[in-house]
């Protein structure tokens, strides 16, 4: 619901008067109008577009976003809105006079062009863009926690009560869906239920943050944040060797490797003085953009493409900017200069890479058994090679350690060549030359030569007397002195365990962005996980430890209504799981999952014939079996071109671009994939298999289980009612036509119970299919 | 056992949603008392500003990118100069596909060209029966893209960028008018398969809703296996027993409701009857039986073969039944060689299917608001590439041919022209951001009006730069 409103024309129109108009600033009339809050976003929307940062489109050489010019031009006379130009060419009614021009069907409400009159009344003061100062952080009673304190603080101040806790059901299912992506079994459930000492809660917290399952959860969002895929992207949409990439993605989260380790690793991993294969696999993030086989491509082109590309995933990723435009003039609205976006390109300039064609094959990444196996081959080699050196006079006594030296050569060989790979970054000596491209344009040579340089507006790394390097970028990214990397990390965060951002637009903390109705706390929260040391188990545990994590997510009307969109967080939400942690549900309850961690991509069921626009070469896709067939969501092959249906559905992207918000769409596809889909089917037959071994016989009790397992939680009346109802029909259904029940059973490769009567369980299999269907089974309470 | 779909189905869902097929999730996605069922109009765009000329567009995508010089454009001096060195003052600098780097001859014509109808537009003579109709159609000869690689040139015919995650232009125009369709998806996608050598590959991207959101993507619908993924029940499972499975689930989610009201329940339950509904109505979309052998005979296809004609009669019934945008990829248009002997197959393919589809709609009616554009996603060199094999033609981006017809659009006129030896397009150059439009213009939007903020600029179908409708096409 959150990642609509920014999309959709009409509701954010509204949004934004709801927001400016009214919760925003409803201390009282007279407090003074702030120019971050209040006016920023007025003249960002409607002025800056010609006297904004962008010179190259400035008109009349005049700026709004800077006070002096603004005065200057008496576009703005503090104190005194009748003798502002601003506002008489807004009033005008010369239309060739009148601002914004009635060419750009843009046009002020009266409540914008009031708040520009009293804010100029007040005597115009301007502020710094919120997110360019630095974070500061409030001081926080002792021994309580940050967000109740300042959440409490803000409801206080508009006048709002927080939402009361949520029941403990609610809330164990909660906290897995959101720290391992699994929902709790029912002997959990009970368990966390039947607790009543005080550290319960705390206690299932800390358990579900040492689960290997944390770490997969986690990577979800961060393989959208930088686009982690199988295949290259553009026309033959080709494999590449990634994977490992996304395992050491989930072992860093497990392992708790902090924030700004585990940045520097995914920028620079090859240029740290102690690489290691694993910051190198780490160091994938500069491979993991979208790159072309086409014959006729141009390399020229490509190579801008492939800059533009990592400046906008550093954009998204770190800096909570929105980057893209600059590519072909300075930023409209923020003072990202297009100097500043070929500066930043400039950085990956090292970066070997072929920049059209075959993608090598990548680093042997070795498993810990694997690097025992490769020292003991090198200890074997040295060994030999010195019996050979020992027998160098003597043809005849060489030839034996010779042919051994040979033979533990190719058999190295083979075992590196049978290693799993991965494309890393390795530094050329001597990087691409960068040039400022005008207007976006590769053809044109005829712009400067910029070196790595990070954007102008914002404090500048320590570094002198040479030039700057990827290292020196990612360091730059995680210090202390950037207000924005800390910010939109916690931002996205807070994401996570809210379903919206504290700041709403999660890619844009800029002046399009929103600014965020509770600064202190996005402050706060900054600080905090600077202070941690960028612990991000720290941050996790203070968010789902708080008051305000462990809301109510049920709505009065009357709230609703108050605020719809939940931009204060004076409740919880709830809402759809993500793609594949709808995957995950069903193939947990249903007992099927694999829990294995990591490993080469799956290949689940797939409708036969999806991959058939696909060529260069044509492919064919072939399913895995056995255990692979039933591994979370997060491994299944992500082709970027044709990304598997049934995530598609769920509106996992496609990973071409940097994704920081899945939009959650209500769709029909969505019905039919998890009534159709062979993988949802054959869940249902395996929880069905359940039921009919593992549940007390008595049919009552059967359905109590299910709904345990799937829900844990006991049916209501009406519910046990309906559900046994369906169980009598299609049970008469079958009986009428045993054949059917035989063609459903063999959906799926699982092995079907020989030990269940085939009627019941066919009957039995539509109960659990209606039981994974729920709104309730797919959503986080 | 009662059947809640049965006895309430479509007028119930009627009464709730006036918008089609992919509507009601509005429901969810607003808040109630923001926009109730009386002012939920057909899309975002309550009243369209500008007369609405076309009500639905039927867009066939030539992936590979037609010669223009065969079929569309002739050129008698390249023709005088055909096997001469191209003269390098107009390719200077400039940027070419395959032929990057190599010495550059002319390739005059491999084709006759022929005057058609009585506005006399000169074509290809392997496009007779398009000739046929030659006076209701517009043939704009001026067209220019900015990508040269097949991958993001359709990027940039689909959705007017070359970065991925735009809107497709199907998910803009039915995310501004809705569609008429009552169980059909708004905007339908169907890919030709053929005989040909080597299609295209054609990324599901190109009819992704990018930042719009999901309901508005594209759904191919597929001429073999199931036409909709996941359409089919599972095996075994009789649509009676579907049916049951999906009352209790409703059953089951509007108790939900009852114990903890959220509007997404209630969309989620709207779903669910749509998809049951669907489950009905694609297939009695996809058979053809119902229609005469002489109408399969005027489009030359069998029922069911897949082929691009098939899909034009396709396109036709989804037409007649409300859908707002159909869009058809015939891939096979990329010859870099072979030229001579691929290109009489392949307007085989196409020709007769084209002017069938225009004679049906008239026939109908729905000529007249159905805007039918037929365009490749660039056109070609008029420089012969032989370094694949028997001649061809190179990628080209500085001068394509593409035509239009039917609502809004001026027939039996030509638009624009290249120069003498058609490599760049000299009177009247054309934009694809102009092609989106003179579109969006027919069915009555104001491109510069319709935008949506993402990354904090007014995100238009038709760009930042600027873009024009032609109004000299228009009728």
């Amino acid at each position: 619901m959150y990642g609509f409103s920014r999309y959709c024309g009409c509701c954010l129109t509204l949004t934004v008067l709801v927001l400016s108009g009214g919760t925003a600033r409803s201390v009282g009339a007279d407090a003074p109008w702030q120019f971050n809050r209040d006016v920023r976003p007025i003249l960002a929307e409607h002025c800056f577009p010609c006297h904004g940062p962008d010179s190259g489109r400035r008109q009349a050489g005049l700026r709004l976003d800077m006070r002096d010019s603004a005065l200057e031009k008496h576009a703005i006379v503090p104190g005194k809105p009748d003798q502002s130009r601003l506002i008489e060419r807004i009033l005008t009614d010369d239309e060739d006079e009148r601002m914004p021009p009635p060419a750009t069907s843009k046009r002020l409400s009266e409540r914008q062009i009031q708040t520009l009159k009293q804010w100029i009344s007040q005597g115009a003061e301007y502020q710094r863009h919120w997110a360019y100062e630095p974070p500061v952080k409030p001081v926080i009673p002792a021994g309580q926690n940050g967000i109740d304190v300042l959440m409490h603080r803000r409801l206080s101040e508009i006048g709002r009560t927080a939402a009361p806790p949520a029941d403990r059901r609610t809330l164990i299912r909660r906290l897995s869906s959101d720290l391992i992506g699994l929902p709790p079994t029912w002997n959990e459930t009970v368990a966390f239920l039947e607790d009543n000492t005080p550290e319960a809660y705390e206690r299932l917290v800390d358990r579900l943050l040492a689960s290997p399952h944390y770490g997969e959860r986690m990577a979800l969002g961060w393989l959208d944040v930088v686009r982690f895929a199988d295949t290259i992207g553009y026309h033959s949409d080709n494999p590449r060797n990634v994977w490992p990439y996304r395992d050491w993605v989930i072992t860093s989260f497990n392992e708790n490797k902090p924030f700004d380790r585990f940045t520097i690793e995914q920028i620079a991993g090859d240029l740290l003085p102690d690489a290691t294969v694993q910051t190198r696999v780490g160091s994938a993030f500069n491979r993991l953009l979208l790159t072309t086989e086409e014959g006729g491509a141009q390399p020229r082109d490509y190579e801008a493409r492939m800059l533009t590309d990592r400046v906008r995933a550093i954009g998204t990723a770190w800096l909570g900017q929105t980057t893209g435009c600059a590519q072909c003039h300075d930023h409209k609205f923020d003072p990202f200069s297009t100097r500043d976006f070929y500066s930043l390109g400039a950085f990956f300039a090292d970066i070997r890479e072929p920049i059209v064609g075959h993608l090598e094959e990548g680093l042997p990444v070795p498993s810990a058994v694997e690097e025992q196996r490769l020292r003991e081959f090198d200890s074997q080699l040295a060994v030999v090679r010195q019996e050979l050196e020992a027998t160098r006079d003597q043809p005849e006594a060489a030839q034996v350690p010779a042919e051994k030296l040979k033979r533990l050569e190719a058999e190295r060989k083979q075992f590196i060549d049978r290693l799993p790979k991965c494309l890393v970054s390795v530094s050329l000596p001597k990087p691409r030359t960068v040039r400022i491209l005008p207007r976006g344009n590769w053809m044109d040579e005829s712009g400067p030569v910029v070196m790595p340089a990070v954007p102008h507006y914002l404090p500048q790394p320590n570094v002198s007397g040479r030039a700057l390097n990827r290292l020196d970028l990612a360091q730059w990214l995680v210090s202390r002195d950037n207000p924005l990397t800390a910010r939109t990390v916690v931002n996205r965060l807070w994401k996570q365990f809210f379903g919206a951002g504290l700041s709403k637009v999660i890619d844009d903390l800029g002046s399009q962005g929103e600014p965020p109705p509770n600064p202190a706390l996005l402050d706060w929260l900054a600080v905090e996980f600077i202070d941690s040391g960028w612990d991000v188990k720290h941050m996790v545990r203070v968010i789902v430890t708080s008051d305000t994590y462990r809301q109510s997510s049920q709505v009065s009307p009357a709230q609703r209504a108050a605020d719809p969109e939940n931009r204060e967080f004076a409740r919880q939400s709830a809402y759809r799981l993500d793609a594949e942690l709808i995957r995950d549900a069903s193939l947990a309850v249903s007992g099927l999952l694999s829990r294995e961690i990591g490993g080469p991509s799956v290949k689940p069921y797939q409708p036969e014939g999806y991959w058939e626009n696909l060529n260069f070469p044509q492919r064919k896709y072939a399913a895995d079996g056995g255990t692979a067939q039933h591994r979370r969501g997060l491994y299944i092959w992500w082709q970027r071109t044709f990304l598997h249906p049934s995530l598609l559905a769920f509106d996992a992207p496609s990973r071409e671009e940097c994704c920081a918000e899945r939009s959650r769409s209500n769709i029909p596809q969505q019905a039919m994939v998890l009534l159709n889909d062979p993988t949802y089917v054959e869940a249902a037959r395996a929880l069905a298999s359940r039921i009919l071994t593992e549940a007390p016989a008595a049919p009552d009790a059967r359905i109590v289980w299910g709904f345990q397992q799937t829900l844990q939680r006991t049916p209501r009346p009406d519910e046990h009612a309906t559900v046994q109802k369906l169980l009598a029909t299609q049970r008469q259904l079958y009986q009428e036509h045993p054949a059917r029940a035989t063609d459903f059973l063999h959906v799926g490769t699982s092995p079907v119970p020989a030990s269940v009567d085939p009627l019941e369980l066919a009957a039995w299999t539509h109960v659990a299919r209606v039981l994974l269907n729920l709104h309730e089974t797919i959503t986080r309470p | 056992m009662t059947f809640p779909i049965e006895t309430t189905s479509r007028r119930r869902f009627l009464a709730n949603s006036t918008q089609g097929l992919f509507s009601v999730a509005l429901a969810g996605l607003l808040e109630p008392g923001w926009l109730h069922a009386e002012s939920r109009s057909r899309g975002v765009l309550q009243n369209t500003s500008l007369p609405q000329k076309a009500k639905r567009v039927i867009w066939l995508s030539m992936a590979g990118g037609p010669s223009h010089l065969e079929l569309f454009d002739r050129k008698p001096k390249l023709a005088a100069m055909n096997g001469e060195p191209m003269p390098e003052s107009v390719t200077r600098g400039q940027q070419l596909a395959q032929l990057q780097g190599q010495k550059l001859y002319c390739l005059g014509p491999m084709f006759e060209f022929r005057k058609y109808g009585s506005c006399g537009t000169e074509m290809c003579e392997l496009l007779p029966h398009l000739g046929s109709v030659a006076d209701e159609i517009c043939l704009v000869r001026s067209m220019t893209t900015e990508a040269i690689n097949h991958d993001p040139a359709h990027m940039f015919m689909n959705t007017g960028s070359q970065i991925a995650g735009r809107p497709s232009m199907g998910s803009w125009v039915t995310y501004g008018l809705g569609s008429e369709s009552e169980n059909l998806p708004g905007f339908v996608v169907l890919v030709s398969t053929g005989p040909g050598r080597s299609p295209q590959p054609i990324a599901a991207r190109q009819w992704n809703s990018g930042f719009l959101p999901g309901r508005y993507q594209g759904v191919q619908l597929r001429g073999k296996g199931e036409p909709v993924l996941y359409l089919n029940s599972p095996a075994g499972v009789s649509s009676s027993q579907q049916q049951a499975d999906v009352a209790a689930i409703n059953e089951l989610n509007r108790s939900l409701d009852q114990q903890a009201p959220d509007p997404e329940i209630a969309t989620r339950i709207a779903q669910y009857e749509l998809a049951f509904q669907m489950q009905a109505s694609v297939p009695e979309l996809m058979d053809f039986s119902g229609e005469d052998v002489s109408t399969l005979r005027r489009y030359g296809c069998e029922p069911g073969d897949g082929s691009f004609a098939a899909n034009c009669l396709l396109a036709r019934r989804l037409a007649q039944r409300g859908v707002r945008f159909i869009q058809l990829y015939h891939r096979d248009w990329d010859h870099h060689s072979v030229l001579k002997e691929e290109l009489p197959l392949r307007c085989r393919e196409v020709d007769q299917a084209c002017a069938a589809l225009i004679n049906d709609l008239k026939h109908l009616g729905m000529f007249e608001d159905t805007l039918i554009v037929w365009t490749g996603e660039f056109g070609r060199t008029p420089m012969s590439q032989s370094n694949k094999g028997p001649t061809g033609r190179d990628h080209h981006n500085k001068s394509m041919s593409m035509w239009l017809a039917g609502g809004g659009i001026r027939g039996g006129i030509t638009y624009g022209a290249t120069d003498e030896l058609g490599y760049a397009a000299v009177e009247k150059v054309s934009t694809v951001h102009d092609l989106h439009a003179t579109m969006l213009h027919l069915l009555g939007i104001r491109h510069e009006e319709f935008s949506v903020k993402f990354q904090g600029l007014d995100a238009r179908l038709t760009g930042v730069e600027g873009a024009s409708v032609l109004h000299e096409i228009l009728a």
